[in-house]
């Protein structure tokens, strides 16, 4: 698999710049603060953190699900601050997969057309390719047997699967994803740990991922600590 | 089939039966619309039909549009003469004949001169008022139905007796007189005349069926007292529609007034179009509330997928993308909805169409009068359409809009 869109060749993949979002209540929270972060393609990053340390916060800058209060988020070298919604939208559904700790699922859809559906709204290919191409992915991931099956007819590690599978429809060239395995028993949590490993070491795609696990922070190429919404440990293994 | 379509497809199956219930309110309301358009619009043009069949299509009377212009005051601009008794006109409309031929020249259609008076008919002891219309059989057929709306007897019939009188259907009942029967007619000031019926006519229009009598223009005008009269000329045209234009214009060529039959019955004409604001107003009421189902179910659906929402937007989909798919379930709803009520309203005709009614209306028909017309239909059919997509944008645009993360957030 390749990178949708082109890549700058030697710039990072995301580059985030003195990020900080605050929610403008009456008593203002910040969220994520100063965070200066950039991602080069091919990384598997864990990001680490207490709860409530604003993961999961920074991780939606990121996908660009939400906006940052000041600094500024550049996605494959290009800054994104002054796209509308559905140019993000756009760059989301071309560029980006995401995997969040639940799996939502379209739960009316098989797998497959769970798997399809970001291709359907991209439309680049035709109907049959489609089918083809989400059933190939549906196999890479060990649920060939699965494709016809509806979320309630899953199990959680499957169902986890199946939205890994569509974070991957279109080919991106980031996957974020927040607790991947947090809602997953240590051997589906592994599987999915390996998934993303393999995607990362196999078709150099870029990984992102929040986790609570030590086992997974410690399989990843780098570690960013996150404490009261500011990154405060970034450390490569060697 | 489109992801849009897909979607939208599998929300409105996953709450079929509310969605049922919406498309059945959609449905009670187009149907009932399509039924009060019919009978509405069905009983008016059974009406204007009847009055253009029945009645002349203009009437020229004696009167003048302006009272007298007395001598002086053509004379001098800044006379003004009071006290005057007017000089009284003879009855009539001047030399009729004349006139006749004059308007033929240039009208599209058939003239025909009658003679009116009033007059207190008796029989058997019983006295009513009523008008003798009387006319040239061989004229009249040109300008109402008349001849064909004979009972018993026929125009012609009037030449056979000395006396000869066509009673309305009506009067004949009120009075029990049959053909054959010997009445009296008596005009105000003038002597009882002795009267044969020859004749019963039924035009269908009440107030004609009721008081009038028709006879040859000799015995109205000795009636009348006044050999020669003719206080009346009757046109039909050939594009009753035009009747308002063509009165107008032989009002001004014979200076007597020239009334049309839609002016003639201008009340009757504006009831009926007040009736059509207020169907019109009730349709809608009923549509918009049928309308509210579908605001219903759809914004039901909206919050029950709001997590589907949420991960559509965060993998990409547009706001508009999004929104389409709940405006598209109201559609659904709207034209299965519409689909339904058609078919409802044209059931609803045919069965209003086979009831059978005694109606003391001012025409004495016996079915309502049911029109069939696809314009209702395909009215209808937008309106519903259009009212349930505005029902399902409001949801559809409110739930487009929302925020993913909050609900990831709220999921997680
Ligand atoms: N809408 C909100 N209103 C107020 N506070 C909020 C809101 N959303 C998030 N927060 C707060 O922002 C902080 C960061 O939240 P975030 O979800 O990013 O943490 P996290 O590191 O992902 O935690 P966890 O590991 O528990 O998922 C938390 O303290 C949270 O309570
Ligand atoms: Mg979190």
């Amino acid at each position: 698999m390749s990178a949708a869109a082109p890549v700058a060749p030697t710039g990072p993949l995301i580059e985030a710049v003195r990020l900080t979002r605050v929610l403008p209540e009456t008593v203002p929270v910040t969220l994520v603060e100063d965070a200066d972060l950039a991602v080069a393609a091919g990384e598997f990053v864990a990001v680490t953190g207490p709860s409530g340390s604003g993961k999961s916060s920074l991780l939606y800058l990121l996908g660009l699900l939400d906006q940052p209060s000041r600094g500024e988020i550049r996605l494959l070298g290009a800054p994104t601050a002054g796209l509308d919604g559905d140019a993000r939208a756009r760059l989301r559904l071309a560029t980006l997969g995401f995997v969040f700790q639940f799996h939502f699922l379209l739960p009316e859809f098989t797998a497959r057309d769970n798997v399809m559906l970001p291709m359907r709204a991209l439309g680049r290919v035709g109907a049959a390719e489609m089918r083809e191409r989400a059933e190939a992915i549906l196999a890479s991931l060990g649920l060939a047997d699965h494709a016809g099956k509806r979320p309630d007819q899953m199990s959680g590690g499957q169902r986890q699967r199946v939205a890994v599978a569509r974070a991957l429809a279109n080919a991106p060239a980031v996957i974020l994803a927040d607790e991947p395995t947090g809602s997953l028993d240590t051997r589906s949590g592994e599987q999915v740990f390996r998934l993303l490993r393999d995607l990362v070491d196999r078709d150099g795609t870029t990984v992102v991922a929040v986790t609570h696990s030590p086992e997974f922070a410690a399989g990843a190429d780098r570690r960013i600590h996150m404490v009261d919404g500011r990154i405060v440990d970034d450390e490569r293994r060697p | 089939m489109s992801l849009v379509l897909e979607i939208a497809t599998t929300h409105v199956r996953a709450r079929a039966r509310q969605s049922l219930v919406a498309v059945l309110g959609v449905a009670t309301g187009v149907g009932f619309a399509i039924m009060m358009s019919a009978l509405m619009q069905g009983s008016q043009v059974d009406f204007v039909q009847a009055l253009v069949n029945a009645l002349p299509h203009i009437t020229l009377s004696d009167d003048r549009p302006a009272p007298t212009v007395q001598p002086a005051e053509r004379l001098y601009a800044s006379a003004e003469i009071h006290g005057l008794i007017p000089h009284r006109r003879r009855k009539g409309i001047k030399n009729p004949l004349a006139t006749m031929a004059a308007l033929e020249g240039w009208m599209p259609g058939a003239i025909a001169p009658a003679v009116n008076t009033q007059v207190i008919m008796s029989y058997s002891g019983r006295d009513v008022s009523a008008t003798v219309v009387g006319v040239d059989p061989a004229r009249e057929p040109q300008v109402s139905n008349l001849a064909v709306k004979m009972r018993q007897g026929t125009i012609r019939s009037l030449y056979r007796a000395t006396n000869g009188v066509l009673l309305g259907s009506r009067l004949a009942r009120k009075i029990g007189a049959r053909v054959g029967s010997n009445v009296s007619l008596t005009p105000p000031n003038n002597v009882r005349m002795n009267a044969e019926v020859v004749g019963i006519f039924h035009l269908g229009v009440r107030t004609a069926d009721e008081g009038t009598i028709y006879t040859l223009a000799k015995t109205a005008q000795i009636l009348a007292d006044q050999i020669g009269l003719v206080n009346e000329m009757r046109f039909k045209l050939a594009d009753p529609m035009i009747a308002r234009d063509v009165a107008g214009r032989i009002t001004a060529e014979t200076g007597y007034l020239a009334v049309s039959w839609d002016e003639a019955h201008e009340e009757l004409l504006s009831a009926f179009r007040l009736r059509e604001n207020i169907t019109v107003l009730m349709i809608g009421a009923i549509l918009l509330v049928a309308s509210f189902g579908t605001y219903n179910i759809v914004s039901t659906i909206t919050h029950e997928k709001a997590r589907d929402i949420a991960i559509m937007k965060s993998l990409g989909l547009r706001e508009r993308t999004v929104r389409r798919i709940f405006v598209l379930e109201a559609l659904m709803i709207g034209a299965a909805g519409a689909a339904l009520g058609s078919l409802l309203g044209f059931a609803l005709c045919l069965f209003l169409g086979s009831l059978e009614f005694e109606f003391s209306a001012f025409t004495d028909m016996t079915r309502m009068p049911i029109l069939y017309s696809p314009a209702h239909y395909v009215t209808a059919t937008a309106v519903a359409l259009v009212s349930s997509g505005v029902a399902g944008f409001l949801p559809a645009r409110k739930a487009a809009r929302q925020h993913p993360v909050a609900i990831i957030r709220g999921a997680t």
